[in-house]
């Protein structure tokens, strides 16, 4: 059984909500056309993930508060912001990694292809196969590059040899990273370099294939000719995938993303909150909110 | 006293003591063999690793006694390890937070339980009751391996709890974020990379049960022969030492130093095992 077809297996259970769903949709877009006003980006093409009214919390802690936008399809959408507002959980809201977090508990709609994530019915480990995640510190599991990709594979029940070693070639090869590593497949992945474990990583995400790809600041360990080649790669990927990053560069932001999301906390120990979203252009160029225009000019955080 | 001769004092201190330790070792070592040599030569290791204990006719045979000590501990760490091993899991992945404290304090406490108190029960309760289940004198490798299991699980839970918590929670949230299930988490990515831990673990748990004498000696028989089922008594080497010790004389309490000889090199291999292991290298690929 390929990938695809297993997919196909799961997406059948879901495609019988969908009818109910499509109400749904209807309804959190007047919702949102009510709620957002200067965050109304002009979305090219569909939405993969559109978020209504969207808050988090820790235990009694609000993290995230009243989030409501639109993530398109097969593009980069970049989250910038100061340390501590939210990024990172805002990201891990939509692959559910929060769940983790005792006490976590999200309000609101996120829906992806227009279905709740947080339905009650929600199969998290599928949801999690659509939509994966790259980390901030590149984590390979101490096991062969070869195990690293078949991993995936391997969970979905593909246990065929030949069937693995072309997922696997063909996953290095997306993630640009074959032709370093085909001779080194059979070699423990911790002895890559910081950037080729990061981009087996990210085979490793594209192993499952997935559609959307979360990526928490894939850079931030990583020196510059490392970080160029992962942004190339990034380029290459947006046009299969919808990409969503993370990141503290605000060069970087501007570089490779389609649409940007500004994050801000009021003052210490509010929640974040989500100030301004729009094409990467315009948010650089000319944003709406005075506090982006402060932020991209470098005057605080 | 000026501060470098207050130094040189401490050093000269700490080195004079920990040459008697190693000094001790040397001696013990030199005893074993200084007093296992005449064995040796008058009865001959031929003699000496046959099997049959038999002093009066000059047999010193210790196989009977070493495939005891050998299946008892294979034995104890059969029923021990699954144990131990699910406990320690249980600790790490799946009980709550609070009450993991609890679990903790209570494998510490069960570690710390006298042998002889393990060994009275086994003898009072644990060998009655397998005598009315089998119908068998009750008492043999079967009650020692029960009792064993006992004693190695603090053990071997509480390294391989420490294993465990020491795989980088980084591991799991990549297996989660691909979409793997709790289960699939824990056994293919959690335990591959705490194996090194949890096989030292099961070696520290094994010398542990190669050494233990007084709860062994009082469920195991006695009895100097090969025991004909899991229930019939036999002796493991220590078990024999301890019986045999105050009312031996010449060869005899020779081949007891023999004995102590061969318990004291299956320790020191399991010692160079346990190093071997945590040694081995961190990342080879995992077996699927």
């Amino acid at each position: 059984m390929t990938v695809a077809e297993v997919r196909a297996r799961t997406a059948e259970s879901r495609s019988q909500h969908e009818v109910v769903d499509t109400g749904g949709i209807g309804r959190s877009s007047s919702l949102k056309e009510l709620e957002m006003v200067h965050n109304q980006a002009a979305v090219d093409g569909e939405a993969k993930f559109r978020l209504g009214s969207m808050s988090l919390y820790y235990g009694e802690r609000k993290i995230l508060e009243d989030i409501t936008m639109d993530i398109p399809e097969r593009k980069i959408t970049a989250i910038i912001g100061p340390s501590g507002c939210g990024k990172s959980s805002f990201l891990r809201c939509l692959n559910r990694m929060n769940d983790l977090v005792e006490g976590c508990r999200v309000e609101g709609e996120v829906l992806l292809d227009g279905e709740d994530v947080y339905r009650r019915e929600c199969d998290v480990t599928a949801l999690r196969q659509k939509v994966g995640m790259v980390f901030q510190k590149p984590n390979p599991f101490p096991k062969t590059v070869y195990e690293n990709v078949a991993f995936g594979p391997r969970i979905l029940g593909i246990k065929e040899r030949a069937q693995l070693d072309e997922i696997v070639e063909s996953s290095l090869k997306k993630a640009a990273l074959w032709e370093e590593v085909r001779d080194k497949l059979k070699e423990p992945a911790l002895a890559l370099s910081g950037g080729q474990q990061q981009r087996l990583c990210i085979a490793r995400v594209l192993a499952v294939e997935p559609e959307v790809i979360l990526l928490d600041e894939p850079c931030s360990a990583l020196d510059p000719i490392a970080t160029q080649r992962i942004e190339d790669l990034l380029s290459e990927l947006r046009e299969k995938y919808t990409i969503v990053i993370v990141t503290h560069n605000m060069q970087q932001a501007a570089r490779i993303s389609d649409y940007t999301a500004f994050f801000l906390i009021g003052c210490q120990g509010d929640p974040g909150r989500l100030v301004e979203f729009g094409e990467t252009g315009t948010i650089f160029t000319a944003p709406a909110d005075e506090r982006t225009e402060r932020y991209i000019t470098g005057r605080f955080g | 006293m000026t501060s470098i001769s207050r130094e040189w004092l401490v050093r000269k201190t700490l080195m004079v003591t920990a040459m008697v330790v190693v000094v001790g070792l040397a001696l013990v070592v030199f005893f074993m063999v200084k007093e296992s040599l005449p064995a040796f030569r008058k009865a001959g290791p031929a003699n000496l690793f046959s099997a049959t204990w038999n002093p009066r006719e000059g047999r010193y045979g210790m196989l009977v006694f070493l495939v005891g000590t050998l299946t008892t501990t294979a034995g104890g760490l059969l029923l021990g390890t699954p144990l131990a091993l699910s406990l320690a899991l249980f600790l790490t992945q799946v009980a709550p937070r609070r009450s993991r404290g609890l679990f903790s304090r209570a494998v510490e406490v069960l570690a710390g339980v006298p042998s002889i108190v393990l060994g009275w029960l086994g003898f009072t309760m644990l060998v009655p009751w397998i005598r009315s289940v089998t119908g068998s004198s009750g008492s043999g490798i079967l009650a020692a391996s029960i009792i064993l299991a006992v004693m190695v699980v603090p053990t071997i839970t509480a390294i391989s709890r420490d294993a465990l918590e020491a795989v980088p929670s980084s591991y799991a949230q990549a297996s989660l974020a691909l979409g793997a299930t709790r289960w699939q988490t824990i056994f293919r990515v959690i335990l591959p990379a705490a194996r090194h831990g949890i096989l030292a673990a099961v070696i520290l748990g094994m010398g542990r049960a190669v050494g233990e004498t007084m709860a062994v000696a009082m469920v195991i028989g006695p009895a100097s022969v090969f025991p004909t089922s899991l229930t019939s008594p036999t002796h493991t080497l220590t078990t024999k030492i301890l019986m045999e010790m105050g009312e031996s004389t010449g060869v005899q309490r020779s081949s007891l130093f023999a004995m102590g000889l061969v318990l004291l090199f299956l320790a020191m291999a399991l010692v160079v095992l346990v190093r071997r292991v945590s040694k081995a290298r961190r990342y080879e690929g995992w077996v699927e």
